[in-house]
């Protein structure tokens, strides 16, 4: 890696806010803040009024490695991170093999620290083989050098009320959290879209929100009993939402992530029938996605994540049946968060510091990651220029996978550039090397 | 008409089109010792058909002949289709092959769409002889010959469509079609078997079929798969049977001039008694004579009306 170089980051707004200052980083902090701060040896920067935030940290990623080196890889997955603002990644478990070992963790884990672009935390599985039969190993994987936090079977529900009990229980002694896909899945047999008016319509199989809410609120009951955090994987209904705030309210140690895709689209975009829409959870209605983003503002739902999942063109350019639920989103969700929260008024750049980096990294148990913009404070941030638009193009998009949602698409605020513990990842559109 | 693929967005004008064309077609055939009739001469027809169908692929090979187009048939299970192509490279090879026209079944709802979304830039055409749970708009239209011969113009009258709402593409087109032609359309159907939102559908929903016989021209019965049986939609096939079942009792509460249409195949004793199937209100075999036609008439809108007009 090549040596640290001290940086001065010229007329930037920590937060949105206030006059434009100035950002001295060395040796992978933050050295000085303020009005024509000395840059010394410093290489400086114009930026030219750009939104300081640190560095977001996304829950929910799906990077593929081991197993589908087709879809996306580790380097590839982490460029797309880096350059849609990302420091840390947590990397889903359902891999192949199934990270629900110490081996799999850590060679994930090394292969994030090789790469070097994004600090990628893998995910360990909650059951062996995400089988939802009997418990993986979650203490050794805790204790190994992946240092594993986060445990999820995501892509499919822990639904034997027992197994999550003691999943749950469990997981007190090592301080994680078990991050639930709920999703019951004897209401979900054969399952194709949201059940509703446009599924209905469309002859395709209905996925129903009750599948969704029965599960959380069960979790949650379990929860409370149990005093275990638990962590809702992409929420997607409004009656989840109403869920969560009584389970707050209540005291529940509950936490909750909501995608892109869920703040944005809805069944509207089933018309068509193409698979680039298909999803797991389903994207709902217009209702549910109002009902998410209010959530999102009043914290019911404490942070974004992307559930970015690559995937092949022949598992996505088929009859919708047979293709696979996911949809990229690591390059696209700072701006569809600006689309659906920042320029209705819903969250200034405050909180978006919150859903897209401190909120997740306190869940996922990251002391060095969403840390307030201060001097003495780890350079770990994200530049963005608020007042850029771009048009989301599948084929320039980092990852290997093209499956956005959002070909096309005019969107709002751009990420300038990523800095990862005071070292550049990502400036301008293209990722260090 | 550039592809069949729903009744859906289907304007009068347009079903009228074609039915009229059907009946054209039928009076030009009626009597004659040689059916075939030389319009798509030169025309290549594929069927492509990835379920077990007898009636359908049947009536489109006949329609095809008696249009005197080739006709090929593909059957999932004997062609590259069982090794796992994609059904996007099975299109395209039977684009690149020289299909005019592809008609495909497949249990995917949206199939035809994506085949038809694929071969736009071939210029082949797509036929939706039935995908998934959505559609089946050559039934539609077919049941709409039915009903128009035995009833005259359809705008005004009321149909009840009675069964297996909730999984049937028949019932979809029917909705759709016998809506946009002007007639009014019930429901009957437990509730399991009710799509979700049907209460926004452009239909009334009735769970009593005695109550709904005596108002309607004529009655849908939808086949209830052997599936939906043992899935726990409803009790047992007696009880189904018992509620939702035309019997002979039953028939005798519709108007004396009210048709009985099924879309074939029946389980009889199951949702219709053998003698209501049998008897002259029903027009079941009309049905299928008329789906030949109908099929002639939607291959000749498709293939061969531009070059007339112009």
């Amino acid at each position: 890696m090549t040596p640290l170089v001290p940086l001065l980051l010229r007329g930037v707004r920590p937060y949105g806010e206030g006059d434009p200052v100035d950002i001295l980083v060395r040796d992978g902090l933050v050295a000085a803040i303020g009005a024509d701060v000395d840059d010394g040896d410093a290489r400086v920067l114009e930026l030219a009024g750009a939104v300081v935030l640190p560095g977001f940290v996304d829950l929910h990623t799906h990077l593929r490695e081991p197993g589908r080196e087709d879809t996306e890889t580790i380097a590839t997955g982490s460029a797309a991170a880096a350059l849609g603002g990302y420091t840390a990644v947590f990397a889903m478990a359902n891999t192949d093999p199934v990270a629900d070992n110490a081996v799999v963790v850590e060679h994930v884990w090394r292969r994030g620290r090789e790469v070097g672009l994004v600090d990628v935390h893998p995910v360990g599985a909650v059951t062996v083989g995400l089988a939802g039969e009997k418990l993986a190993e979650l203490g050794t994987m805790a204790n190994s050098l992946a240092r594993v936090r986060v445990f999820s079977d995501d892509g499919r529900c822990v639904h034997d009320p027992l197994l999550m009990r003691r999943a749950l229980e469990y997981s007190t002694a090592l301080d994680a959290v078990v991050a639930q896909h709920a999703e019951e899945p004897r209401l979900t047999v054969g399952a194709q879209a949201h059940e509703g008016e446009a599924a209905a319509r469309l002859g395709l199989a209905g996925w129903p929100a009750v599948a969704e809410e029965s599960i959380v609120a069960r979790d949650c009951l379990l929860a409370h009993h149990t005093g275990a955090r638990l962590h809702v994987c992409h929420v997607s209904t409004a009656g989840t939402a109403e869920i969560l705030r009584q389970a707050k309210e209540r005291g529940t140690r509950v936490s909750a992530e909501v995608t892109p895709h869920h703040l944005l689209l809805d069944d509207g975009r089933l018309a068509g029938y193409d698979p680039v829409n298909k999803v797991n959870p389903p994207l709902r209605t217009a209702a549910d996605t109002a009902a998410l983003r209010e959530a999102l503002a009043a914290g019911v739902l404490d942070c974004v994540a992307t559930d970015h999942a690559p995937h092949a063109p022949q598992d996505k350019d088929c009859e919708w049946a047979s293709a696979r639920p996911g949809m990229l989103g690591l390059q696209t969700a700072l701006s569809v968060v600006v689309s659906t929260m920042v320029q209705p008024g819903l969250l200034d750049w405050r909180g978006v510091a919150r859903v897209m980096s401190e909120r997740p990294a306190e869940i996922g148990g990251l002391a060095d990651q969403g840390r307030p913009i201060e001097v003495g404070e780890p350079a770990t941030l994200t530049l963005v220029d608020a007042s850029a638009t771009w048009t989301v193009r599948g084929a320039e998009l980092a990852s290997i996978a093209h499956n956005t949602p959002y070909e096309g698409m005019e969107l709002p605020g751009r990420v300038v550039m990523t800095l990862l513990r005071g070292r550049i990842t990502a400036y301008e559109g293209e990722v260090a090397t | 008409m550039r592809h069949l693929l729903a009744t859906e967005g289907m304007d009068a004008a347009t079903a009228t089109a074609v039915l009229d064309t059907a009946d054209q077609l039928k009076a030009t055939l009626l009597g004659r010792e040689v059916r075939k009739l030389p319009t798509l001469r030169g025309r290549t027809v594929v069927t492509v058909f990835y379920e077990a169908s007898t009636r359908t692929r049947v009536s489109f090979e006949i329609a095809g002949k008696w249009m005197s187009a080739d006709v090929v048939n593909v059957s999932a299970s004997g062609s590259s289709v069982g090794k796992g192509e994609s059904l996007r490279d099975t299109a395209l090879t039977l684009a690149a092959a020289g299909a005019d026209c592809v008609i495909v079944r497949h249990p995917a709802s949206g199939a035809a769409h994506r085949l038809a979304g694929w071969l736009t830039e071939a210029g082949t055409s797509v036929v939706n002889a039935g995908d998934g749970m959505h559609e089946h708009p050559t039934q539609a239209l077919l049941d709409a010959a039915t009903l128009r011969e035995r009833l005259g113009a359809l705008d005004g009258r009321r149909v009840a469509i009675v069964g297996d709402v909730l999984h049937s593409r028949v019932a979809r087109s029917n909705v759709h079609l016998l809506t946009a032609l002007g007639a009014e359309v019930v429901l009957v159907a437990p509730p399991t078997l009710l799509p979700s939102g049907v209460d926004r559908w452009p239909v009334t929903v009735s769970h009593s079929l005695d109550a709904v016989l005596p108002t309607v021209d004529a009655v849908m019965m939808l086949r209830v798969q052997a599936e939906r049986m043992h899935g726990g939609y409803f009790p047992s096939a007696r009880e189904y049977s018992i509620a939702y079942g035309l019997s002979e009792a039953r028939l005798g509460l519709l108007p004396e001039h009210a048709v009985v249409l099924h879309p074939g195949p029946m389980l009889r004793g199951m949702e219709i008694a053998s003698a209501v199937a049998d008897s002259p209100r029903a027009a079941i075999t009309e049905q299928v004579a008329n789906g030949v036609h109908v099929r002639m008439a939607v291959l000749y809108h498709l293939l061969a009306h531009e070059e007339e007009m112009a």
